[in-house]
C-alpha cells in the first residue's frame, strides 16, 4: 500500500475555557492519497475547522494538540517548531478560508503577496515569480491577469478574492490544500466556478483536496470520501456515493433526510430534533443520544468505538442501520428501529 | 375582472392579497463635498443611481409561497422590503386586498403594514439585544391595542408553545438562546400581530442544516395551521424548490423567469434560469465535473444594456445587446424575458440541456 | 438505488414515524402545554447584558484598582465635611501662625498635617479633600449635562437625516474644530469665574463629542435588523427611537462619557491654574496647585505636589475604569 500524502492519526485537539477543558477534536483519524477529494462534514461547532486549522499547525493557545499524529508525505507534523512548521506551511500544506481576506493582506498589491509566497520557499527571480503568479491567476479564470496583478484585494468581488486566494494558496504545488468552506458566502454561480477550477487544479497537479463544509450536496458532487463530523469526533467515513445512499449513522441519515429538495415538497422535511450539544456538556455515552430515534440503553453509558465495516467504510454507533453489504437496507433499520 | 388579476399571468385565479405594479427602486448615492468640488474643476461626476427592482409587477394570491431566487444583489431583499412595507418604491404601486397602501389613510395603512410581516435573515441582529423575549414578542400587540397590557404574558407564552420554545425562558434576553430559537423567536414575534403574509428573507440561510429542516417544518406547519401567505426569498434553491409553489427568477433587478415551481425546475427557459439550475449542487449528484457559467455578476451600478445577462449568456445574438425583452407568457401561466422565446414561433418546451438551446438558437 | 432523496425519506429514519417524539422537533419544548386559562408557566431568570458586562468587567486587575481608587476618592470627596482635619474654607478655622508647615507637623489643636499647610495655614490633605469634591463635581455635572444635550441631538440627528442632520453635524464639526482650552478661556474671559461659569463652559466645549459618538453608533444601529422589524411591526416613531434606537447607543457614549469626565476634570484644573476658573473661595485641585506654585522652587515641594499627585490619581483612575469599559462594552474595538 502507498503512504497516503496525509495521514492524521487519533488527532486530539483541546481549548481551555471558562467552562474548563473542552475536547473541540477527539481521536479524529482519516488519509488522504494524491489527487483525492475528501469531503469533512459536519454541523458548527463539530471540529471541522480546528481539524482544519491542526493540519496547518495553527492551532493557537488556549488551544493545543494534545495527542495524535499529523503526517504529510510521511513527516510528522506534531511536535514540530513553529520554524519548521512555517516552513511546511505553504509549501506542502496549504489552506483557504471562508473568508479570503484570512490569507489576503489589505494593504499590499496582489503580485507583493504573491512574488512573496512564491520566493518564501524557492530561490526564484523576481521575474520568474511573477510569471507564475499571473499564470496561476489565469488558471483559476481571472481576466486580463496582468493587470490584475497590480490591483489591491478590495478592488476584487467577494468570488475573485477568493479566486485570488486559491491561486495564492497552490502557487508552489502544495501536497495538500485544506478547504475551510471557501464557497459558503458565495452565490451558486460563482460556488460553480470556483469548484470547478479547484477540481480542475487539484487533478492536475494530484494535490490531496480536504474539503470542509456543511452542505452535503456539495460533497455529493465533488468529493470521493466523506467523513462526517459531530461533536468533535468521526461518526461515519466511507466513499461518497455509499455515504450518501445507505448511512449507516443514525445522524447522517438525519442529516441527510434534513435537505431540502424538491422531490419533498410540502411535506415535512425528517428533521433532527434538538440542538447541537455543548462541548462542554456532552453526554457520557454517545454524544448523539439525546437526539437519536435509535438509541438503546448502551447508547446512554457506552461511547460507540469506530466500527469497521467493509468498502473502506467505517462508523461509531451501537445500533448501526444499514450495514453493508447486501443487508436489505429498510428491513434492517426497522429491526433495529426499538 | 379585476384590473389588478391579468398584469401577472401567472398567479391564481382568485384576487391576489399582495400586487405589486410595476414596483422600481433607485437607491441614488449622491455625491459628497469632494466629488462637487471636482465637478466645479470639470470632473462630470454624476449621482450614482443603483436600479436595485426595475420594474417588477407580481400578484401573490393568498395561501400561496412566493419564492424569489437570484444571486447577492440582484434585489431580492429590497423587493422582500418593499412587499413587507418597509421600504416604498420609486415608482408604482404596491396593493394590499386590492388598494393601493400608498393612498390608504393611518389606520388601513396600519392594517396592512400588520398584515405583512417580514422574517430576517440574522436571527440575532432582528431581535433587539436589551429586551426581554416577552417584551420582543408582547410590545407590538399591546402597541396596537391587539391585547391588552395584563394579556401579554399569557398571549406570549401561547405564540411562544406555538413556535415551539419554552415560555418559562420569556423572560430572558436574546443572547442567552440559540441560532434555531433566535429564529424562532423572530417567527412568533411576526406572528404576534396576527399577519396574513410573512416575507421571509433568508430566513433559514444562517442556520445549521438539520436547524433548518426544523425551522422549514415549522414555516410549513403554520401555513396550514393559520392559513398563511409566504414570500420566500432565498439564494438556496433546494429551499426554493421545497417550499414554494411558484417561483420568481431575478436576476440585476429585473424579474426574468416566473413560472410555478415544477416548471421552472423541470423545463427553465430563461437562459439564466437553466444556468442557475445547472449549478446547484445535489445530493443525488455521482462526483462530476462542475461546468461554470463564465463571468461575474455585472454592478448594478452599469447595468448591461438591453438584456442585462447578455455579456454571460451563452445564447446571446444581437438583439440582445439592444432591446431590453420584456416578460412575456411563453405558455399557459408561465412567464420568460428572453427574446429566444420570439426567434422561433412555436418553440417546443426545452430542457435543461443547453446543447439544445444552442441548437435551436443556431437555427433560429 | 440511483435516486438518494425518496428513499431517505421513505425510509423510517429520522422522521417521526421512527419513534422519534413528535415534540421532541423543538428545542426548549414545554414540559406542560399550558391551555387558555391555566397560568403560564413561572419565568426563569433571564441573564441580562449588564450583568454579563458587569462579571466580565471584573475579569481585569487593572480595572478593580481603578474602580476602587476611583470609588475612594469619590467617597473621600462626598465624606470630607466630616472626617477632613479642617474645614479650609472658615477662615476662622485658619491660624497664618501654621502656614508652610512641612508634612507632619503639629497645627492648629494639635493634630497633624500629614501633608503639611499652604502659605494660609490651611491643612493641605483638608484642602486636597474639599478640592476634590469641588474638581469631582465640576467634571461629573459637566459630563452629564453635556452628555444628555450631545446625546439627544445626535440621536435626532441620526434619525431625522436630512437638513435636521446636516444642520447639527455641521454645527458639531465647527465645535471640534476649535481647541476646548481656547473656547473655555474665551468664554470665562466673558463670563467671569464660578463654579457655575466653569460647568457651562464645559459643556460648551464638551457635548460635541457625545453628539459625534451617539449619532455614529445610532446611525449603526439604525440600520440594524431589530429595528427594521419594529418599523415592520408599525411601532410609533416616539418608541423606536427611544425604547429600541437609543438604549442601543448607549454603551459606546458611557465609555466616552468616562474618559471625559477626566478630561473635564483636568481642563477645570488647567482652567483654575490659569486663574479662570473656580473663585479662591473654593479652590479645587488645579487652583491648589496653582497656590503652591509659586513655592516650590523655595523648597515647599508639599504645597503644590500633593494636590497634582491626587489629581494624577483621579484620573489615572477613571482611565483605568474607562478603558475597561471600553473592552466589555464595545469587544470589536479591544485591542
Ligand atoms: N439602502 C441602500 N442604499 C444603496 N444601495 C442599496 C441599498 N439597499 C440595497 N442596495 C443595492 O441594491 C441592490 C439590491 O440589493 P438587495 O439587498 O435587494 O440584494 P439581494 O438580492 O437581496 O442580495 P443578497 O442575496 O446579497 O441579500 C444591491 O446592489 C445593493 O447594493
Ligand atoms: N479559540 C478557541 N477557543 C475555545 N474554543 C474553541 C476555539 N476555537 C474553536 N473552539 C471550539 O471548538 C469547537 C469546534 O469548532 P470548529 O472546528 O470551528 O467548528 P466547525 O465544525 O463549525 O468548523 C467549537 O465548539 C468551538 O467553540
Ligand atoms: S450509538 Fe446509539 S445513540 Fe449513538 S447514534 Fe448509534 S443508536 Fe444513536
Ligand atoms: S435575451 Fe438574449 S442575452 Fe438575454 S437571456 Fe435571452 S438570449 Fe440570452
Ligand atoms: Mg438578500
Ligand atoms: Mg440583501
Amino acid at each position: 500500500m502507498t503512504t497516503p500524502v496525509l495521514d492524521v492519526r487519533d488527532l486530539q485537539v483541546t481549548f481551555s475555557t471558562r467552562e474548563g477543558l473542552v475536547t473541540a477534536v477527539d481521536g479524529v483519524s482519516f488519509r488522504v492519497d494524491a489527487g483525492e477529494v475528501m469531503g469533512l462534514v459536519g454541523e458548527s461547532g463539530s471540529g471541522k475547522s480546528v481539524t482544519g486549522l491542526a493540519v496547518l499547525g495553527l492551532i493557537d493557545p488556549p488551544g493545543r494538540i494534545a495527542a495524535g499524529s499529523i503526517k504529510v508525505k510521511a513527516t510528522e507534523l506534531v511536535g514540530q517548531s513553529e520554524k519548521a512548521l512555517q516552513k511546511v506551511r505553504g509549501k506542502d500544506v496549504a489552506m483557504i478560508f471562508q473568508d479570503p481576506m484570512t490569507t489576503l493582506n489589505p494593504v499590499l498589491r496582489i503580485d507583493t503577496q504573491m512574488i512573496e509566497a512564491i520566493r518564501a520557499h524557492e530561490q526564484v527571480s523576481e521575474k520568474a515569480a511573477r510569471e507564475r503568479a499571473r499564470d496561476a491567476l489565469a488558471k483559476v479564470g481571472i481576466p486580463s491577469p496582468e493587470e490584475r496583478l497590480n490591483a489591491y484585494p478590495n478592488q476584487f468581488s467577494g468570488g475573485m478574492r477568493q479566486r485570488v486566494a486559491i491561486a495564492t494558496a497552490l502557487l508552489n504545488r502544495p501536497a495538500v490544500l485544506v478547504a475551510d468552506e471557501p464557497t459558503t458566502a458565495l452565490d451558486v454561480t460563482i460556488q460553480a466556478q470556483i469548484l470547478s477550477e479547484v477540481q480542475a487544479l487539484c487533478a492536475e497537479t494530484g494535490t490531496a483536496l480536504v474539503w470542509i463544509t456543511h452542505d452535503l450536496s456539495v460533497i455529493a458532487g465533488l468529493a470521493d470520501k466523506v467523513a462526517v463530523m459531530y461533536a468533535g469526533r468521526v461518526v461515519e467515513e466511507g466513499p461518497v456515493a455509499d455515504v450518501l445512499e445507505r448511512p449507516i449513522h443514525p445522524y447522517t441519515a438525519g442529516l441527510i433526510g434534513s435537505v431540502p429538495s424538491r422531490n419533498k415538497r410540502g411535506v415535512p422535511l425528517a428533521q433532527i430534533p434538538g440542538m447541537t450539544p455543548q462541548l462542554s456538556k456532552l453526554p457520557p455515552g454517545c454524544p448523539f443520544a439525546p437526539r437519536c430515534g435509535y438509541s438503546t440503553d448502551p447508547c446512554r453509558t457506552i461511547r460507540p468505538e469506530r466500527t469497521p465495516y467493509p468498502g473502506g467504510r467505517a462508523a461509531r454507533c451501537h445500533n448501526p442501520l444499514d450495514v453493508p453489504p447486501n443487508t436489505p437496507k429498510a428491513d434492517a433499520a426497522r429491526e433495529l428501529t426499538p | 375582472m379585476n384590473a389588478t388579476m391579468n398584469a401577472d399571468a401567472t398567479a391564481p385565479a382568485v384576487k391576489p392579497i399582495l400586487s405589486l405594479e410595476h414596483v422600481h427602486k433607485r437607491f441614488v448615492k449622491s455625491l459628497d463635498a469632494a466629488e462637487r468640488v471636482a465637478n466645479l474643476f470639470g470632473a462630470g461626476l454624476q449621482d450614482q443611481v443603483v436600479r436595485a427592482v426595475d420594474d417588477v409587477t407580481l400578484d401573490i394570491a393568498p395561501g400561496e409561497v412566493v419564492g424569489l431566487v437570484g444571486e447577492s444583489g440582484c434585489g431580492k431583499s429590497t423587493l422582500g422590503r418593499i412587499i413587507a412595507g418597509i421600504l416604498d418604491p420609486s415608482d408604482g404601486l404596491v396593493r394590499f386586498e386590492g388598494a393601493d397602501v400608498a393612498k390608504m389613510n393611518g389606520a388601513d395603512r396600519r392594517k396592512a403594514d400588520l398584515a405583512v410581516q417580514m422574517i430576517f435573515q440574522d436571527p440575532a441582529a432582528s431581535l433587539n439585544p436589551r429586551m426581554r423575549v416577552v417584551e420582543i414578542i408582547g410590545e407590538a400587540p399591546v402597541v396596537h391595542g391587539l391585547i391588552a397590557a395584563e394579556e401579554m404574558d399569557a398571549y406570549v407564552c401561547g405564540l411562544m408553545e406555538k413556535v415551539g420554545l419554552d415560555p418559562a425562558t420569556r423572560r430572558r434576553y436574546p443572547h442567552q438562546f440559540s441560532g434555531g430559537q433566535r429564529a424562532r423567536i423572530n417567527i412568533a414575534r411576526a406572528l404576534a400581530v396576527q399577519p396574513r403574509v410573512l416575507v421571509c428573507d433568508e430566513s433559514t440561510a444562517a442556520l445549521d442544516v438539520s436547524i433548518q429542516a426544523q425551522v422549514l417544518n415549522l414555516f410549513l406547519e403554520l401555513r396550514r395551521e393559520l392559513n398563511l401567505t409566504y414570500v420566500f426569498v432565498s439564494h438556496d434553491l433546494g429551499v426554493i424548490e421545497h417550499i414554494a409553489d411558484r417561483v420568481a427568477v431575478m436576476y440585476l433587478g429585473r424579474i426574468v423567469e416566473l413560472a410555478k415551481t415544477d416548471e421552472i425546475f423541470e423545463a427553465p427557459n430563461h437562459p439564466y434560469t437553466q444556468a442557475l439550475l445547472e449549478e446547484v449542487p445535489r445530493l443525488e449528484a455521482k462526483k462530476r465535473a462542475f461546468t461554470a457559467l463564465k463571468g461575474e455578476i455585472p454592478s448594478p451600478l452599469r447595468p448591461p444594456p438591453g438584456c442585462h445577462f447578455h455579456p454571460r449568456c451563452p445564447h446571446v445574438f444581437a438583439r440582445c445587446s439592444v432591446d431590453r425583452p420584456g416578460l412575456k407568457p411563453i405558455a399557459e401561466s408561465r412567464l420568460s424575458a428572453c427574446h429566444l422565446n420570439d426567434e422561433t414561433a412555436a418553440r417546443p418546451g426545452r430542457t435543461r440541456s443547453a446543447e439544445t438551446v444552442s441548437m435551436e438558437a443556431a437555427q433560429g | 438505488m440511483t435516486d438518494l432523496t425518496p428513499h431517505a425519506a421513505a425510509r423510517p429514519v429520522a422522521g417521526p414515524a421512527a419513534g422519534m417524539p413528535q415534540s421532541a422537533g423543538r428545542p426548549g419544548e414545554a414540559a406542560g402545554a399550558s391551555d387558555k386559562g391555566v397560568p403560564p408557566p413561572a419565568p426563569d431568570k433571564g441573564e441580562s447584558l449588564l450583568r454579563r458586562h458587569v462579571s466580565s468587567f471584573f475579569e481585569s486587575w487593572s480595572a478593580i484598582i481603578g474602580l476602587v481608587l476611583l470609588v475612594a476618592s469619590v467617597a473621600a470627596a462626598l465624606l470630607a465635611p466630616w472626617f477632613a482635619p479642617q474645614d479650609p474654607y472658615d477662615l476662622a478655622n485658619l491660624s497664618i501662625m501654621d502656614n508652610m508647615l512641612p508634612p507632619g507637623e503639629i497645627f492648629g489643636m494639635g493634630q497633624t498635617a500629614y501633608l503639611g499647610t499652604d502659605d494660609q495655614g490651611r491643612d493641605m490633605l483638608s484642602a486636597i479633600l474639599y478640592g476634590l469634591r469641588v474638581s469631582l463635581t465640576v467634571g461629573a455635572s459637566s459630563v452629564l449635562i453635556a452628555a444628555v444635550i450631545g446625546a439627544s441631538l445626535g440621536v435626532l440627528a441620526a434619525y431625522a437625516g436630512g437638513r435636521v442632520e446636516s444642520f447639527v453635524m455641521r454645527v458639531v464639526d465647527l465645535q471640534l474644530s476649535f481647541p476646548a482650552i481656547l473656547v473655555a478661556l474665551v468664554l470665562l474671559a466673558v463670563f467671569g469665574r464660578g463654579v457655575d461659569k466653569v460647568v457651562i463652559a464645559l459643556v460648551v466645549v464638551q457635548w460635541a463629542y457625545y453628539a459625534r459618538t451617539v449619532r455614529g453608533s445610532a446611525l449603526v444601529e439604525k440600520r440594524r435588523e431589530y429595528i427594521e422589524a419594529a418599523r415592520c411591526l408599525a411601532l410609533p416613531r416616539r418608541r423606536i427611537v427611544f425604547r429600541h434606537l437609543l438604549p442601543n447607543c448607549i454603551p459606546p457614549l458611557i465609555v466616552v462619557a468616562t474618559v471625559q469626565i477626566a478630561n473635564a476634570i483636568a481642563l477645570e484644573s488647567t482652567l483654575s491654574f490659569l486663574g479662570v476658573g473656580v473663585p479662591v473661595t473654593e479652590p479645587s485641585l488645579g487652583m491648589l496647585i496653582a497656590n503652591g506654585y509659586g513655592y516650590l522652587l523655595s523648597g515647599n515641594y508639599w504645597i503644590s505636589t500633593f494636590p497634582g499627585v491626587a489629581l494624577v490619581i483621579v484620573i489615572v483612575a477613571i482611565n483605568l475604569v474607562g478603558d475597561r469599559l471600553r473592552d466589555v462594552l464595545n469587544p470589536r474595538l479591544a485591542k
